[in-house]
């Protein structure tokens, strides 16, 4: 019996399935190349064409019918107003949504049919969110075309994103930190109010940021709850000379918001139109990039003092 | 089962008297009918085989079963002086983790300062006077022979100390509240043997202090710790006397085998 094996067989072999690994790798190279070089020649191309109508006219102008003197004032400020309304109704309803199904809810079947619905409406197509917030916000409810109603469409919208972020932000922390503060003699509400929670706080503000991102470009059911599409004046503003010095008038005004501009640009028959659609699609693009950056950046900096 | 001491260890009396105590995780029966005692202000310690029951016996005594749905005591766990049963279900479980406190396999401290993790048993009692828990942070911490490491760090984050570090931190952290029984459910296991050795140290201070119950996987270690020793396999407990009596001479034929090293 030889006890030597044949290394020039043995060569010939590994060399023939080291093919396939680099196989494999340009194929997977080509796949990623699709996917980021698509991205990044639409935004090129935005880029190429809206960069040149950018300038500090082009944010403070109402639209116009005239494409070279149109801005995209009234549609910012109505995306900032709409987020704003988003976020304070969603973030409250989601985290506390999120708290109770991953402490306090009983391991039942109720239970367990909420929590696949909640998973569930995250893949309900917006245009549905928009329907109900017509039917239930603008006309049950009285709010009307509002900004009221809008904030609170994307709010449902977003919903389950931060109720999900909650609940798996509060599951990665480690059973031996719940055990832990429950053997102090802690309640359910201290431990999630002195552990749970802020040892959860970078998942959660990453799932609102992240929930946030793509409401700001929803377009659908905002279409559906009646935004204008043309506008040229602001909400009331939200800030008063005399007392009470704050208002919330603006929340019934009438609104429009970036991609609903955008989309009336593009609608248009004439080139100047689709440069300004290229221009306030470069801005969107730029707001969302900016909101999910600043999630990476936050997960990063409350988790540092944090390992498990 | 035979409960043998001899005198003069029979004068101390007790702290805790387990009844007839039997735990199901659902319908697994994982304690079998167990009867001992824990005498006041000595070691108990807990020996046997992985998957023996001895964590779930040591979690009866916090109730920390009540955490997770479908968990069944029978049976009692009396706490002198009062004689009150604390598997009792009208016996709130957060009343008994008061009374009762627990140091675990792994150091878990919280990720917050030294000081706070030691306070926080106390916060949680609603304590809120700065003097006062000035004063119950640094003795807590000069009885789990940590403050000469530490007091100049007092704000500093938990996670900067070593494993056997932590773990005292985390003894520190159940003596704050002055608990009338501390639990330890194999303490050492994730440390190396010097932070071992200084656990094990301190577990012998602390007697006369305070009365331990603890779970150890390590049979020298109980040997070395505890006063009294109990045996257990599959749920039940096989044997339970003083120490040296269980290890120099145990009556029980698997008691032996298992301490001897021929089986576990």
């Amino acid at each position: 019996m030889k006890s030597v094996n044949n290394l020039e067989e043995i060569r010939k072999i590994i060399g023939l399935h080291k093919k396939w690994d680099l196989i494999f790798m340009i194929t997977g190279i080509i796949a990623l190349m699709i996917a980021v070089l698509t991205f990044m020649a639409l935004f090129a191309h935005m880029l190429i064409d809206g960069m040149p109508r950018l300038s500090w006219e082009f944010f403070t102008s109402f639209p116009s019918r005239r494409p070279e003197s149109a801005g995209i004032l009234s549609a910012w400020v109505g995306t900032t107003l709409v987020m704003l309304v988003t976020a304070f109704a969603a973030v409250p309803l989601g985290i506390g949504s999120g708290v109770y199904l991953e402490e306090y809810a009983p391991k039942n079947l109720l239970t367990e049919i909420i929590e696949i619905n909640v998973t569930n409406l995250a893949g309900v197509p917006s245009i549905i969110y928009g329907l109900l917030a017509l039917g239930l916000f603008v006309y049950q409810l009285g709010f009307g075309q509002s900004i009221l109603a809008a904030g609170l469409a994307l709010a449902l919208l977003i919903l389950p994103v931060v109720i999900v972020a909650t609940r798996e932000a509060i599951r990665s922390i480690p059973v031996s930190i719940r055990e832990g503060a429950y053997a102090l003699g802690a309640t359910k509400w201290q431990t999630v109010s002195d552990h749970l929670l802020p040892y959860s706080s970078a998942g959660i503000l990453t799932g609102i940021i992240i929930g946030l991102a793509r409401a700001i470009g929803e377009t659908a059911p905002i279409i559906t709850i009646g935004a204008l599409t043309f506008i040229a004046f602001l909400p009331p503003s939200p800030v008063k000379n005399e007392f009470p010095y704050v208002s919330f008038e603006w929340l019934t005004a009438p609104f429009t918001v970036m991609p609903i501009q955008m989309f009336n640009w593009v609608s248009r028959p004439e080139e100047a139109f689709q440069l300004n659609a290229a221009a306030a699609g470069l801005v969107l693009v730029v707001m969302t990039l900016a909101m999910n950056g600043l999630a990476i950046y936050l997960r990063y900096r409350m988790r540092k003092n944090i390992k498990w | 089962m035979q409960i043998n001491s001899e005198k003069p260890i029979e004068t101390i009396q007790y702290k805790s008297e387990v009844k007839n105590l039997s735990f199901y995780y659902g319908g697994f029966n994982a304690l079998k009918n167990i009867d001992m005692v824990l005498r006041d202000k000595r070691i108990t310690a807990l020996i046997g085989p992985s998957g023996c029951g001895k964590s779930t016996f040591l979690r009866c005594f916090n109730r920390m079963h009540d955490l997770y749905p479908g968990n069944r005591y029978e049976g009692e766990i009396i706490l002198h002086p009062d004689d009150v049963n604390i598997l009792a279900s009208n016996v709130d479980p957060i009343e008994v983790r008061m009374r009762i406190s627990m140091v675990f396999q792994k150091p878990n401290p919280f990720p917050k300062s030294i000081y706070e993790n030691v306070a926080y048993g106390l916060r949680v009692r609603g304590i809120k006077q700065r003097a006062i828990l000035d004063e119950k942070v640094e003795a807590a911490l000069r009885n789990s022979a940590l403050w000469d490491e530490v007091k100049d760090r007092l704000h500093h984050l938990a996670f900067n100390l070593s494993g056997g570090q932590q773990q005292r931190l985390c003894i520190a952290r159940a003596l704050a509240t002055d608990p009338e029984i501390l639990l330890f459910d194999e303490p050492t296991s994730a440390l190396d043997p010097i932070a071992t050795a200084s656990i094990e140290e301190l577990i012998t201070d602390l007697k006369n202090k305070v009365t331990i119950l603890i779970v150890t996987h390590n049979m020298q270690q109980a040997a070395r710790v505890s006063d009294y020793t109990a045996y257990m396999y599959l749920g039940e407990l096989i044997e339970f006397n003083v120490t040296d009596t269980i290890f120099i001479k145990p009556k029980n034929k698997q008691t032996e085998d298992y301490i001897t090293g021929r089986f576990g």
